[in-house]
């Protein structure tokens, strides 16, 4: 087990510039989940840490040392991908095994290892088979466990999941998080899925365009979006962002209603963005921010989205799964305040 | 009893098939058989003509009027026959493993490595496809001649080491093996090489398997220059030895059709071995992964 820094990391490919200077310190035995929209710089930040693309600048530091100028199999990590990656003309053994083949360890040894893993992940009766016998769940339970045969220092998984069905996938994002708990090795784990980031991870690294966006904890990513970008992207449906002028701590909203927000953490004066999750936005709240049509609804079991037409656009907020309001009907939709964020309109941070 | 009656599906599914369909399976049947004969006609008579007596060999009866094995015994008795069937042996199964290393490591490099000049090297590889093997004999040989290899196995052996073909073919089946293989070994600890021969080359077997076949028939057929490049008849291989049976007044046709047929054997024996890689490869790219 180890840590893991990134220090002013960047990438180019000829002019084009992917990864611009990231840092990042990752503690010892951390869950760290990178996540973004697709050609973020996440996956090429992870194949850069395995050693599979080479830095453009900046430095990468794996326990303590600084491993740029080493071969993949130099800086004791292991990487899970996408497409599992085992070998299909081998048997399932032999997959777990090859983790194994470099290594000077005796025989015996080997053996128990292989034997010790396999009944970790549960695979002790299909050590024999070939991979075209093996489920998706079972094969890439085969590369996880050919990866921690040799128990790295970092374990590097880059969208492993993506392959698998939405059944599948919750299971192994359950078995993922389990073993991460048993073995505690320090994990990098790369997804497109905010999904995936906020329950596995003991942090989140949510990057756009070749920068990190924020780093923090899931609950910190969701409940203090550092701007606007990340208070999108996490959550599901997509927080409201209603435009608006701030004076103080009230916010004028551009379609007339006016309300109380949190204190900022600067004050300021003009054009911001008021965010509220559909979450925390209901029909006939006690506080009242707008008023809307419903214009359709989502039940969702015990809650319903209704899709409300403002004067500030269209907004989705949450309803009684039960007594949902009927498309047409017209409602009130209020937050608590401490609910609502503020964002500055032309940079798009933070602004509480 | 109640009648039912049949629905309008029910009713297509026993309307007989229509008569085009059948005249179309009749005439699809008639046109593979007619390749068939084509195909099995030649084979058919060289073996018919090994076990003719010499006087009957210009007679064009498929089954011979008195069928004798005397040609064989000749042929097999006779000491250069059998050197030119151990020199094809040779000459042919290491050419063949040439192959299969060379193209594959040059197809496998050009593939799945990025360097300067990777798609000039590409195009001259396979531009020597298009110079006929006419043309190449003379500096094939002035080659031969100058580092002293004429009428050696080497001599014979050198030009076919490596093609452009086998070079092309591999290329084109390595673009089929994910590069997550290939990293997942680097990561694994594996150098290039170790990767190429555990991870990728057992993936590519159909296409060895394919390999090995060309190339092993087109070695052991081979004439035009084996008999260029070898001068002494113990260096000769089956083709060129079989070109030489008979006499200044005669060829002895039922000798040469003796020694072709017996020389079939390895070939079909090649082609048993690696078919199933062959067919294999096909099944297995139908299937989903």
């Amino acid at each position: 087990m180890a840590n893991l820094a990134l220090r002013k990391l960047a990438k180019s490919y000829g002019s084009i510039e992917v990864l611009h200077g990231i840092s990042l310190d990752v503690a010892d035995g951390e869950f760290v989940v990178f996540v973004g929209p697709s050609g973020c710089g996440k996956s090429t930040t992870l194949r850069m840490i395995a050693g599979l693309e080479e830095t453009s600048s900046g430095i990468i530091e794996i326990g303590g040392r600084e491993v740029n100028n080493l071969e993949p199999k130099e800086r004791d990590i292991a990487m899970v991908f996408q497409n599992y990656a085992i070998y299909p003309h081998m048997s399932v053994k032999k997959n777990i095994a090859f983790g194994l083949r470099s290594s000077k360890m005796p025989k015996v040894d080997k053996e128990k290892r292989i034997q010790e893993v396999a009944g970790i992940l549960d695979m002790v009766d299909l050590l024999d088979r070939k991979p075209d016998q093996l489920s998706g769940g079972q094969r890439q339970r085969v590369a996880i466990g050919r990866a921690m045969v040799r128990n790295p220092a970092v374990f590097l998984f880059d969208e492993p999941l993506s392959n698998l069905d939405a059944q599948l996938r919750t299971q192994m994002r359950l078995e993922i998080k389990k073993l991460h708990q048993r073995v505690g090795n320090t994990i990098i784990f790369v997804t497109h899925d905010q999904v995936e980031a906020m329950t596995m991870a003991d942090r989140i690294v949510i990057m756009k365009d070749g920068h990190i966006q924020q780093v923090g904890t899931p609950a910190e990513v969701f409940h203090k979006p550092a701007n606007t970008f990340v208070a999108r992207f996490i959550g599901a449906p997509s927080m409201n962002l209603l435009a608006g002028q701030i004076d103080g701590t009230t916010v004028s909203l551009d379609a007339g209603q006016q309300l109380t927000v949190p204190t900022l953490v600067q004050t300021q004066s003009g054009g911001v963005l008021l965010g509220v999750r559909p979450d925390d936005l209901h029909p006939n709240s006690a506080n009242p921010i707008l008023a809307g049509t419903v214009t359709l609804r989502e039940p969702l079991g015990p809650e319903t989205l209704i899709y409300v037409e403002t004067p500030s656009g269209e907004i989705i907020a949450k309803a009684d799964g039960r007594m949902p309001p009927a498309v047409g009907e017209t409602v009130q939709l209020g937050a608590d305040p401490e609910n609502l964020h503020v964002f500055d309109a032309a940079s798009g941070q933070a602004l509480t | 009893m109640v009648d039912i009656a049949p629905t309008s599906d029910a009713l297509l599914m026993a309307k007989p098939a229509p008569r085009t369909q059948n005249l179309g399976q009749i005439i699809r049947w008639l046109l593979l058989f007619i390749g068939g004969v084509i195909m099995i006609m030649p084979i058919a008579y060289m073996i018919s003509t090994s076990l003719k007596w010499p006087h009957e060999v210009y007679n064009v009866n498929l089954i011979p009027e008195e069928p004798t094995i005397d040609n064989y015994i000749f042929v097999l008795e006779d000491g250069r026959f059998y050197w030119w069937f151990v020199n094809s042996i040779i000459i042919a199964t290491i050419t063949t493993i040439c192959n299969l290393l060379f193209d594959s490591l040059v197809g496998y490099t050009l593939c799945k490595f990025r360097f300067p000049g990777r798609t000039i090297v590409f195009i001259a590889i396979l531009s020597t496809l298009m110079i006929p093997t006419e043309m190449l004999v003379i500096p094939w040989y002035l080659m031969s001649q100058s580092f002293g290899w004429l009428d050696s196995y080497w001599g014979i052996m050198f030009p076919g080491l490596m093609t452009a073909f086998g070079t092309f073919l591999m290329k084109q089946f390595f673009e089929s093996v994910p590069d997550d293989f290939i990293e997942a070994a680097r990561i694994d600890g594996l150098n290039e090489l170790q990767i190429w021969w555990t991870v990728a080359m057992p993936l590519v077997k159909p296409a060895l398997a394919a390999l090995a076949i060309f190339v092993f028939l087109g070695n052991w057929t081979a004439f035009l220059w084996p008999l260029i490049v070898t001068n002494s008849v113990d260096m000769y291989t089956i083709p060129v030895g079989l070109s030489g049976f008979g006499d200044e007044a005669d060829v002895a046709w039922e000798l040469i059709m003796t020694g072709a047929a017996i020389s079939t054997i390895p070939t079909l024996v090649v082609f048993l071995i690696f078919q199933r890689f062959i067919i294999r490869g096909v099944v297995m790219a139908g299937l989903k992964g």
